[in-house]
Parts: structure tokens; C-alpha cells; sequence
């Protein structure tokens, strides 16, 4: 009996082989998807700071920001609307991992330049994306402070971007930052400002999200007649075919680190509030 | 010995690959969209004719990153939604079909299910027979409104009412 049972056993080997159907061949065949995640945040910034994500490999990003006037300023000024604050920029990823930017605003006639490196990416096993900007910022406002060179018009930044897609809607980040100034307004301020960013996404729908963004920031001794304030925005990113359009509140008027984090001036809580805007259109530069 | 030669007779019969190409293009008065995706996983059962076809939605490269990533965020809903399959079968196959050398027309239908819908394909296709294996290439039409894919008002006459996928699979007797 056992000597048939094995002879059997044996002669159903090859089907056996060939039973794994189709289906489960298939499976086999297209093997796993990679788990890295995308659309973390809709497009490179939060509102005002960087988000982890760049531009595609060869892809080019012209940005246009404005920030208008105050809204408590009234119906003479039209809530603001009268006045613009504009920065446009230019920003390329060479790499997969490499955006380059360079950018100028009207605020204090501001020239800057971006390098940011994505070093980690969420995907399974490893929890959050970790990408590192530095930034230098060049003021070329005329001015008639006595001994004043070029090195007092130069800042820099240098930021740790931490983030995670915690849900397909809820994406949070952290972005510890040092501001170096090599020039501050009064004797007795810091040069090194120390901040912790928090930003984050809520998405609505597939094309529209909810966005704010803080900068904690240690501002140290401020003189009388300065007065600075931790910059808040709120805003959504509305995603139209090629344009993503950034709407936010924010009591920062200027649109970089610098500025934004270490010399933000209206109070958020008493009004100081501007409308504003940034628009993306993404060109592609290869092919 | 005749064990080992039933096994591989048996085995013969599937002709697979995992680098079958699909492209998808769509044309309208605006632009052109057009993504291709070249790690396509296809069966076909070298006696039966049945043929089953398997794609990753975020496998299709597009010329435009932001194009690829609407198509996958807001379109095909590919984190929902990552696979699409196709089953069918060759109409009036016969298992001499894949042994005769030379250039075939066949039939082809079936059902294929995409963004957590099916629908019924029907399109001729051309099965080319060599030593190499079988080369099986074919072109057919979908409509994205039978998908559930729905194209906002802002975009809608970017995006062709009809989409023409041409597939293209070299298969490789195992």
C-alpha cells in the first residue's frame, strides 16, 4: 500500500510544478510596488518654508510669490491690496536628490540662493523623509550706515527638514533651523537665531488642501523699537492641471528664511495679517 | 527520466514575461498625453489560450513628473487602486497555434478591471511565432468614464474622451 501511495506521490510531482495558477503566477511576475511615499506636500513649500519635496529630475520650478499690505490697514489701502510684496524664483533638480534655486524679492532687495539634499525618504522600514536645505540670502538695499560692506548683507540658513505622510491626507513637518546674520539692527541681538518649524497638510480633496506653517523661534534680547514676532500662515494649495496655487493669511511679509523667521514684524493676534500668494509652474527641461 | 520529460512538457506550455510594454496615449486639441510602462507581467497558456496581463498603475512614466503625479493622486487613485489586470482568452486557439512559426491574427477578449472597475475588451491582435518565443502585440481603445475616472470641467478637453493603449509583449517559453 505505502509502495502505490509513493508511486502516486511521485507521478503527481509535475502537477504538482504546474499547479500554481495564473493568478498566483502573475503575482510572482510583477513582483512589489516600491513603498517609497509620494505627495507628501502638494508642492516644494509649506507656505512661506521648505517642504521635502523638489522639484522632479530635470525639472524646472518658476515660483511667483506676493504678499500684499496689511488687512488692518483699511478700506483706504483696499485691506492691503494696494501694496505687493514680490518674490519670484528659479528653482532646478540636476538630480533626484538635488534642487538648486535661486530667487530675488522686493523686501530690502533681496537676491537668494538655495541648495537642498533629500537624505531619507518614508517608505517601509524607515519612518519619515529627512532633507537638508541651506540657504544665502543677500540684501541689496542702499543704505547710509557708515563702514557698511558687503559681508553685513549676507545671511545665511541652514535647515533640517523632518517629515512624515502620517495618512493619504495628514502630512506633518518639523524643521529645526539656524539663522546666522552677519549683521543685526542693534548692538546686544543675537546673530544665531535658533527655530523649530512646524508645518503641516490636511487635503480636503484630491485637489485641494489646508495648510499652516509656525517658526518657534528664540529670538533673544530685542531694543526698544524692535519687535519681532514668531511668523504664523495659514493657507490652502488649490492644484490646477499645471499651476499649483498657494492662498495663505500670514503676518510675514517677506518670503525667505531670513526674513520670514527672524524679521517678521506683524502680530498675528492684533491683525497684522497678509493676503498673499505663490504660484508654481513646473517646466521640464529634459528631453 | 519520463518523469522529468512530463514536467517539462507541462511547464512548456505557459509563455510569460515580465517586461511587456503598454503605452497609453491620448490625444486632443491641446496636448498630447501620452505613458508608458515597461514592466508589464503577461501569461499566455500555450494550450489553452487563456492570457493574463498585469501592470503597477505607478509603473507608467509620464514626460511630465506633475502629469504622472495627478495621474496617480487624482485619477487612477493608484494608492487605492495599484494594479490593473487583465484576463482573457484567445479566440478559437488551438495549442498548434504557438508552434507554427510565422505571424498569426487572433482574437482576442476579455475582462479587464482597472481603478476597481471591469469592463469587457475585445481587439485583434497579432501573435508572432519564432524560435525566440512568441511576440504578441495589439492595440485597443478605452474610455475613461467606464473606469470611474472622472476629468474636472477645468481640463476636460485636455484629456481624450477615448484613450488608445497599444500593448507590445515578448514572451518566453518557461
Amino acid at each position: 500500500m505505502k509502495y502505490i501511495l509513493s508511486i502516486l506521490y511521485i507521478f503527481a510531482i509535475p502537477f504538482l510544478l504546474v499547479a500554481q495558477s495564473d493568478d498566483e503566477l502573475i503575482d510572482d511576475l510583477l513582483g512589489e510596488e516600491s513603498s517609497v511615499v509620494s505627495s507628501t506636500f502638494k508642492t516644494s513649500r509649506v507656505i512661506n518654508g521648505h517642504s521635502v519635496e523638489q522639484p522632479a529630475k530635470g525639472e524646472m520650478d518658476f515660483r511667483i510669490s506676493h504678499r500684499f499690505g496689511q488687512l488692518n490697514t483699511g478700506s483706504y489701502d483696499l485691506w492691503g491690496l494696494d501694496q505687493a510684496t514680490i518674490h519670484f524664483s528659479l528653482e532646478y533638480s540636476p538630480l533626484d536628490y538635488l534642487t538648486i534655486g535661486i530667487g530675488r524679492s522686493s523686501y530690502r532687495k533681496t537676491y537668494d540662493g538655495y541648495a537642498k539634499l533629500a537624505i531619507l525618504k518614508q517608505q517601509a522600514g524607515m519612518p519619515f523623509f529627512l532633507s537638508y536645505v541651506a540657504t544665502t540670502e543677500i540684501v541689496t538695499l542702499k543704505n547710509e550706515i557708515p563702514d557698511y560692506e558687503f559681508k553685513h548683507r549676507v545671511g545665511y540658513v541652514h535647515q533640517l527638514l523632518i517629515a512624515r505622510k502620517f495618512s493619504k491626507n495628514f502630512s506633518l513637518q518639523l524643521s529645526p533651523t539656524l539663522v546666522h546674520k552677519n549683521l543685526v539692527p542693534e548692538a546686544g541681538m543675537k546673530n544665531n537665531i535658533m527655530s523649530l518649524g512646524i508645518g503641516a497638510r490636511y487635503k480636503l480633496s484630491k485637489r485641494l488642501s489646508v495648510n499652516a506653517e509656525t517658526f518657534l523661534t528664540d529670538f533673544g534680547p530685542m531694543p526698544e523699537g524692535i519687535e519681532y514676532h514668531q511668523p504664523i500662515s495659514l493657507g490652502i494649495d488649490l492644484e490646477t492641471g499645471g499651476h499649483v496655487f498657494q492662498i495663505m493669511v500670514t503676518n510675514s511679509l517677506p518670503m525667505r528664511e531670513v526674513g520670514f523667521i527672524t524679521e517678521t514684524a506683524g502680530d498675528f493676534f492684533k491683525g497684522d495679517i497678509h493676503l498673499g500668494f505663490n504660484i508654481s509652474r513646473t517646466f521640464n527641461l529634459h528631453k | 527520466m519520463l518523469l522529468m520529460l512530463g514536467c517539462t512538457a507541462l511547464q512548456a506550455q505557459k509563455y510569460m514575461t515580465k517586461t511587456g510594454y503598454i503605452k497609453f496615449y491620448s490625444h486632443s486639441p491641446i496636448e498630447d498625453i501620452e505613458a508608458e510602462n515597461e514592466e508589464v507581467a503577461a501569461i499566455l497558456n500555450g494550450e489553452t489560450g487563456a492570457l493574463t496581463f498585469a501592470l503597477l498603475i505607478k509603473s507608467f512614466e509620464f514626460e511630465k513628473a506633475l502629469m504622472q503625479e495627478h495621474f496617480n493622486e487624482n485619477y487612477l487613485e493608484s494608492d487605492e487602486y495599484p494594479k490593473a489586470i487583465f484576463k482573457g482568452q484567445i479566440k478559437d486557439f488551438s495549442s498548434k497555434l504557438v508552434k507554427e512559426e510565422g505571424e498569426h491574427k487572433v482574437n482576442v477578449t476579455g475582462e479587464l478591471t482597472l481603478h476597481g472597475e471591469t469592463n469587457t475588451i475585445n481587439a485583434s491582435a497579432t501573435l508572432t511565432v519564432s524560435k525566440d518565443g512568441v511576440l504578441g502585440a495589439t492595440q485597443f481603445i478605452v474610455k475613461p468614464e467606464d473606469y470611474r475616472i472622472r476629468i474636472p470641467n477645468a481640463v476636460r478637453n485636455n484629456i481624450a474622451k477615448e484613450i488608445e493603449v497599444t500593448v507590445r509583449v515578448d514572451l518566453q517559453e518557461r
